[in-house]
């Protein structure tokens, strides 16, 4: 993917830069928005991701705002110190996709880079998602594999489509969190790890070949090869 | 502007006077007591003095057209006759008669010669006398042109009118006199009564401004105004304390709290550090553990900013209208999970909507530090019952687990951040749980207590509840 990356401290800057580099994205890297405006104006990418306060008079807000206004579409994921809730509904009211507080970990930056570059396009609608031998139907709202029906809860089969949209895509846990149970909360335990490892039980049961992993440090993955 | 400003800081007594709100308010008053005594001066002028200037001014009409119809119909003659006839008859001098020809000379009358013509052609006079006893006098007259030249004039004396009027003036005068004698006198009173109620106010403001902030204005009994602005300086004081205290506690917290696990990610990458070991599992394992515990510091970091922001009611903002109930399956839905997973059973029972106003993220949060505790507290094999009940005004949610309770003691200090009751120093968490329960159920105006969930003595579980009123006031 080709990633326009404005963020003014050069540390995290660097670091960002490098992580996504290293993940095979292809990534410019401005520091004032003055600079990203005119970037994310003039070139095509795949994604923005802001800092919220930058220099150089166009803060990210006001950087979405006229983008947006340009008829530019392009997903934006917003990297903030402003942790606030107010924040965070002003940075996605602007036209931000996704909003991740600093400090943050990797893993969980790069999930969210990956998931939305590859959001499926909205005019194609499927019906049937498949991953190996499992496949989900959308309609009928079941679950398969192998040919055989797995019994499923309403919550599982949510949980279980995010997984299957992002096959080959590391799902973190806050994102399942906001996009499964869509809440934006400090879960203190491994609540998600609990539904994942039945849903995984229940997947499993009876074949040798496992398909939703845990990765390590990050959250989780189904895919069809090991 | 040295010099205003010297004025300000010793100003003369009559300084003080004239820029109190107090003698302002007053001198408004006066000048609004003085309009009023005008108006109703006016009234009486007109009533007294007017009236009787207008009867005098009809009597002498009625008796002018008299005498001008007498010399209509009996000629000359008559009319002197009449006029003699009324002189005769009028014993204390007040009438003023005098007929001349065309010529000027005097036919009949006990006028000596008519006033000089006036312009503005009025056949009105006011004309000043000399009595035989030589008193001045006032007149008024009025000239009529007869027919054949001759002038008729006929007067009144009215010198006792006039000294009527002027008697009213006087006391009018001194009426006025004494009304601003009584305004300045209220003045100088209102003054010192808005000084003295407004004393205790300024003075515990004062003490405030020095840097006391414990002091508050006192109350006197008479629930006025001056309580009234007292008791939202009160309220406003508590308040700012309030507020004070809320940033002591997050700089406390940041302060002593927060050491403890920076210190513990320090050591243990200095440790890897200084040990030389060429192990990279070993070192990738201490870096591993440096990350967990920055994010267990970002965490708790965290915590107690949205405290800190909730306490301060800054996340009203985010409230909107949401059922409860639908919150309320979500959590058990999440935490069930993690009940059944340790061998645990969640109960739960509640109607079928509980419409609310508030922020349904901290509502959830709630929830799952209340059942994450249950679950966390509770054996294997025993039950968690998550509860709500409709009251008329307000949700009542109860949180019970047959844990090993919550003394009376602790039960006090529960929701001071980073408390943690020595029951629970062996079990992982931060202490910031239930301060954050009860930030948020206070930000929803709602109230937080514990009671024993009802097992037995050596278990006796604890029940956590709260109610919400169903419109966050």
């Amino acid at each position: 993917m080709r990633i326009l990356l404005v963020e003014d401290d050069a540390e995290v800057g660097r670091f960002v830069k490098k992580g996504l580099q290293e993940a095979g994205h292809n990534v410019e890297h401005a520091t004032s928005g003055r600079d990203g405006l005119f970037m994310a104006a003039g070139e095509s990418f795949d994604l923005l991701v802001l800092d919220r306060m930058l220099p150089g008079g166009v803060d990210g807000v006001r950087l979405v705002e006229t983008l947006r206004g340009q008829g530019n579409h392009t997903p934006v994921l917003f990297l903030s110190a402003l942790a606030g809730v107010d924040e965070r509904v002003k940075g996605l009211k602007a036209g931000g996709d996704d909003y991740l507080v600093k400090p943050f970990a990797f893993a969980e930056l790069l999930a969210r880079v990956e998931a939305l570059g590859r959001r499926p396009a909205v005019d194609t609608p499927a019906t049937r998602l498949k991953v190996a031998d499992l496949e989900l139907d959308l309609l009928s709202r079941t679950v398969t594999r192998g040919g055989k029906k797995i019994d499923i809860q309403p919550r599982e089969f949510r949980l279980l489509e995010h997984l299957m949209r992002h096959a080959g895509q590391v799902v973190t846990r806050t994102m399942l969190l906001e996009k499964v149970w869509d809440y934006h909360f400090d879960p203190q335990t491994n609540v998600i790890d609990v539904h994942v490892s039945r849903l995984r039980q229940k997947l499993d049961k009876g074949f040798d070949k496992p398909l939703i992993h845990t990765v390590r440090n990050a959250g989780y993955m189904i895919r069809g090869e090991p | 502007m040295p010099h205003t400003r010297r004025r300000q800081q010793h100003p003369g007594p009559l300084w003080r006077l004239l820029s109190s709100a107090g003698f302002r308010f007053a001198v408004l008053f006066a000048a609004m007591f003085l309009m009023a005594g005008l108006a109703f001066a006016a009234v009486l002028w007109w009533g007294t003095a007017g009236t009787l200037e207008r009867q005098t001014d009809a009597a002498i009409r009625a008796d002018a057209h008299a005498l001008s119809d007498r010399w209509r119909d009996a000629g000359q003659p008559g009319l002197v006759g009449a006029i003699e006839e009324r002189l005769a008859v009028d014993v204390e001098g007040q009438t003023l008669y005098r007929l001349q020809d065309a010529a000027g000379n005097r036919i009949t009358g006990n006028l000596a010669a008519l006033p000089p013509a006036r312009p503005g052609n009025s056949d009105w006079y006011s004309l000043t006398l000399q009595h035989e006893d030589g008193q001045p006098g006032e007149g008024r007259l009025l000239v009529l042109d007869l027919s054949d030249g001759s002038k008729l004039a006929v007067g009144r004396e009215v010198g006792e009118k006039q000294r009527l009027r002027a008697l009213l003036t006087d006391g009018l005068y001194w009426a006025a006199g004494a009304a601003l004698a009584f305004a300045l006198i209220g003045a100088w009173l209102m003054r010192r009564a808005l000084e003295r109620r407004l004393a205790p106010a300024s003075a515990t403001a004062a003490l405030i401004a020095g840097g006391d902030l414990s002091p508050r204005v006192p109350l006197s009994l008479h629930d006025d105004e001056f309580d009234r602005l007292g008791a939202s300086m009160n309220t406003m004081l508590d308040r700012i304390a309030q507020l004070m205290d809320g940033v002591r506690g997050v700089s406390d917290a940041i302060a002593h709290d927060l050491r403890t696990p920076i210190a513990r990610a320090r050591n243990g990458l200095e440790e890897a550090l200084l040990s030389g070991s060429d192990d990279p599992a070993e070192l990738r394992g201490a870096i591993d553990r440096g990350i967990a515990d920055l994010d267990n510091i970002t965490r708790v970091f965290q915590a107690v900013l949205r405290i800190a922001e909730m306490e301060a009611g800054a996340r009203r903002a985010a409230f909107a209208p949401f059922d409860l109930a639908q919150v309320l399956a979500d959590a058990a839905e999440l935490y069930g999970a993690s009940a059944e997973a340790r061998g645990q059973t969640l109960d739960t029972a509640w109607p079928e909507a509980l419409p609310l106003t508030g922020d349904r993220d901290l509502l959830l949060q709630v929830l799952a530090n209340l059942l994450d505790n249950a679950v966390k507290f509770s054996p294997p094999g025993s039950t968690i019952s998550l509860t709500a009940v409709q009251e008329p005004d307000a949700v009542v949610v109860r949180v019970a687990d047959e844990g090993p309770g919550l003394s009376v003691q602790d039960r006090a200090r529960v929701g001071e951040r980073f408390f943690r009751a020595d029951t629970a120093r062996t079990t992982p968490g931060s202490g910031l749980g239930l301060s954050l329960v009860r930030a948020v159920v206070q930000l929803h105006g709602g109230t937080l207590w514990f009671a024993d969930a009802g097992g037995p003595p050596d278990r006796p579980g604890l029940a956590v509840l709260f109610r919400l009123p169903a419109s966050a006031a």
